[in-house]
């Protein structure tokens, strides 16, 4: 009986296929507007990270001489601002500071937000009802309100304002993980680990989290774009980087008071940011149509 | 043969909070005082209707759901006693198979990891032995050794199911409960797996407790048979003095709901009026006298303890 139990079951397995992750990444290497994203955020990224090697003006070079300069002036691309600084050379390393903010205080918000709601999700009654509620009081606030007073308490600055949009961000992925954490802490899979003797530990982080990965990887990604704008305009409204960092906030703000003269100071850092936001939220749309649990095999 | 495993008034209550800030409470008994025992080498079946607590007890054995009270002996030691280290090493003797194959398994892990986790958790076998021993398992449970590299999603329910059975032989345990294994399967790959599981008991004299609400599959596979209604054994007996000649109105009824392969077959359902009352608030005395034909006054106030009738055969019931 047990013999021919063998051969009924040999038959019916197909060729190997790939794994969630590998099928994943298919889903999402065919989808175009993805494409796009990627592509797009790989230049600014290229561009940001090879700064310091490109063939540019210091970005802080002040020659009141060749000021708002439009673009297409001689050695000047992209024209001068109100100091007669280059203005590609400040996009670029404002893309640095602007781009690295946004994924760090993701980054930030993405580890307190998964952690404290695992143990929410997890561990339940007391632990989840004094964390969520905490949540609850930051997201209570509006966002712009709660990143200006905390940026307020810490004084203004870069560091500070990435702090502070963290904090902004750290409920909803709570929120995210808990919900996720609250799914599959009861399918038997979990049951299993604990049967055989598992650390409370070791399901957390080997097989709750990995399961709550793919709404948090959506959620960061659409994320990425929103923080970086927050910052910027936390920049703009002069709380975060500070003149004459080149930061596509404070590069807007300062362009402001020339837009009628000289449009482009202000205008090309804006565009800057769109390019960058929309990027990530193409990314993101994508990731979230291949991550979609409905299309799964 | 010697008693492997004994459950003493087994207790598992639920608290159910009430009003804003939780201080009203109440209980669901899903597991209201249970007793029984497993021989070595034996299959004792449980059977019951959805909700009666057979799986809670399951459970509360292994410890996956804390016990409100009671002891769970096994080889002389109480299991609500130990502490997490201490219940770590008994969980190589005791394990469990799961009811949904599609839940059981971990979508993003491997085949090969799911069977590693137990010997990396217990720090058994060097790394080498470890890939033999997952390749002796999955052939042992009528899979193929590359197997191993595929994740779950690419396997049917039935062979999911067997991938759940060779991760609970994986620490070759003593007794395994089985939490309903076959039924979340086609019929016809039920007997695939329950044959399978038979051919593993004869080769590694495990024992089952096997929790089902398929009275047919217990038949087929238990030595003894427990029925439980409303968190409570009913009755206990051998299978074929439970089979041949139930004792209880609540077992006879469930007997008769058995469909019998002779179409000339006349035979009398009974059919129980009323549903299964709310666990929260189960009925006074005989948790079974609002549905039971045979109810008496006593019935009513007085709860039936569980006697031996016959060897091996208890009954809790006024009738008797």
């Amino acid at each position: 009986m047990a013999d021919m139990n063998i051969q009924v079951t040999q038959h019916t397995v197909p060729k190997k296929k790939a794994g969630p992750w590998a099928q994943t990444w298919r889903r999402f290497s065919r989808d175009k507007a993805a494409l796009v994203g990627a592509v797009l955020l790989g230049i600014v990224i290229l561009l940001a990270v090879l700064a310091p090697f490109l063939p540019l003006d210091d970005p802080n070079a002040v020659n009141l001489a060749k000021r708002l300069q439009p673009p297409g002036t001689d050695g000047h691309l992209l024209g001068t601002d109100e100091l007669g600084r280059d203005m590609l050379s400040r996009l670029i390393w404002g893309g640095r500071i602007s781009v690295s903010i946004g994924f760090f205080a993701v980054g930030i918000a993405v580890v307190f937000g998964t952690i404290l709601g695992l143990i929410a999700g997890y561990f339940q009654k007391f632990f989840d009802t004094v964390i969520m509620r905490f949540m609850d009081i930051l997201m209570a606030f509006p966002y712009v309100l709660l990143a200006i007073s905390i940026i307020a308490a810490l004084g203004p600055g870069l560091i500070n304002t990435m702090i502070a949009v963290s904090v902004v961000g750290i409920p909803y992925y709570a929120r995210i993980v808990r919900g996720s954490t609250l799914t599959f802490r009861e399918m038997e899979f979990v049951m299993a680990e604990r049967a055989i003797g598992a650390s409370h530990f070791h399901i957390i982080f080997w097989h709750i989290l990995p399961n709550c990965l793919p709404p948090l990887i959506v959620a960061v990604s659409l994320d990425v774009g929103w923080m970086i704008l927050a910052a910027s305009g936390m920049s703009f409204l002069g709380l975060g980087a500070q003149p004459p960092l080149a930061e596509w906030g404070v590069m807007l703000s300062e362009g402001r008071k020339f837009i009628r003269m000289a449009p482009h100071v202000s205008l090309l850092p804006g565009l800057a940011l769109f390019c960058v936001v929309l990027a990530m939220n193409l990314i993101g749309d994508g990731l979230r149509d291949a991550l979609d649990p409905k299309t799964k095999v | 043969m010697e008693k492997l495993l004994e459950v003493k008034g087994l207790k598992t209550y639920f608290p159910i909070k009430k009003g804003v800030l939780g201080k009203k409470e109440e209980y669901v008994k899903a597991v209201d005082d249970v007793s029984f025992y497993l021989k070595e080498g034996e299959t004792l079946g449980l059977v019951g209707e959805s909700g009666c607590g057979k799986s809670t007890t399951g459970r509360s054995i292994l410890q996956l759901v804390k016990p409100t009270a009671g002891e769970i002996i096994y080889q002389g030691q109480d299991l609500m006693k130990k502490n997490f280290r201490e219940m770590r090493e008994v969980r190589r003797d005791l394990q469990m198979i799961f009811q949904d194959p599609y839940s059981s398994l971990n979508v993003r892990m491997t085949i090969r990891n799911i069977l590693l986790e137990p010997m990396r958790i217990h720090g058994l076998y060097t790394p080498k032995e470890r890939e033999e021993r997952v390749k002796d398992l999955l052939e042992m449970v009528g899979l193929r050794r590359e197997h191993a590299d595929r994740y779950p999603h690419e396997f049917s329910g039935g062979q999911r199911q067997r991938i759940g059975i060779a991760r609970a032989l994986t620490l070759q345990p003593k007794l395994i409960i089985a939490d309903e294994p076959v039924s979340a399967l086609d019929v016809s790959i039920q007997a695939q797996v329950l044959n399978l599981m038979q051919d593993l008991q004869e080769k590694f004299g495990l024992t089952y407790l096997f929790i089902a609400h398929d009275l047919s599959v217990v038949k087929h596979f238990s030595t003894r048979v427990g029925v439980m209604y409303l968190g409570r054994i009913v009755e206990l007996a051998d299978k074929k003095s439970l089979y041949n000649s139930p004792k209880h109105p609540y077992t006879e009824s469930l007997l008769s709901a058995v469909p019998v392969l002779d179409p000339d077959y006349k035979k009398e359902r009974i059919i129980l009026s009323g549903d299964v009352p709310n666990p929260k608030n189960p009925p006074q005395g005989c948790a079974f006298h609002t549905r039971c034909a045979s109810c008496m006054e006593i019935c009513k106030s007085e709860r039936p303890p569980l006697k031996e009738l016959a060897p091996n055969h208890l009954v809790a019931c006024h009738l008797y």
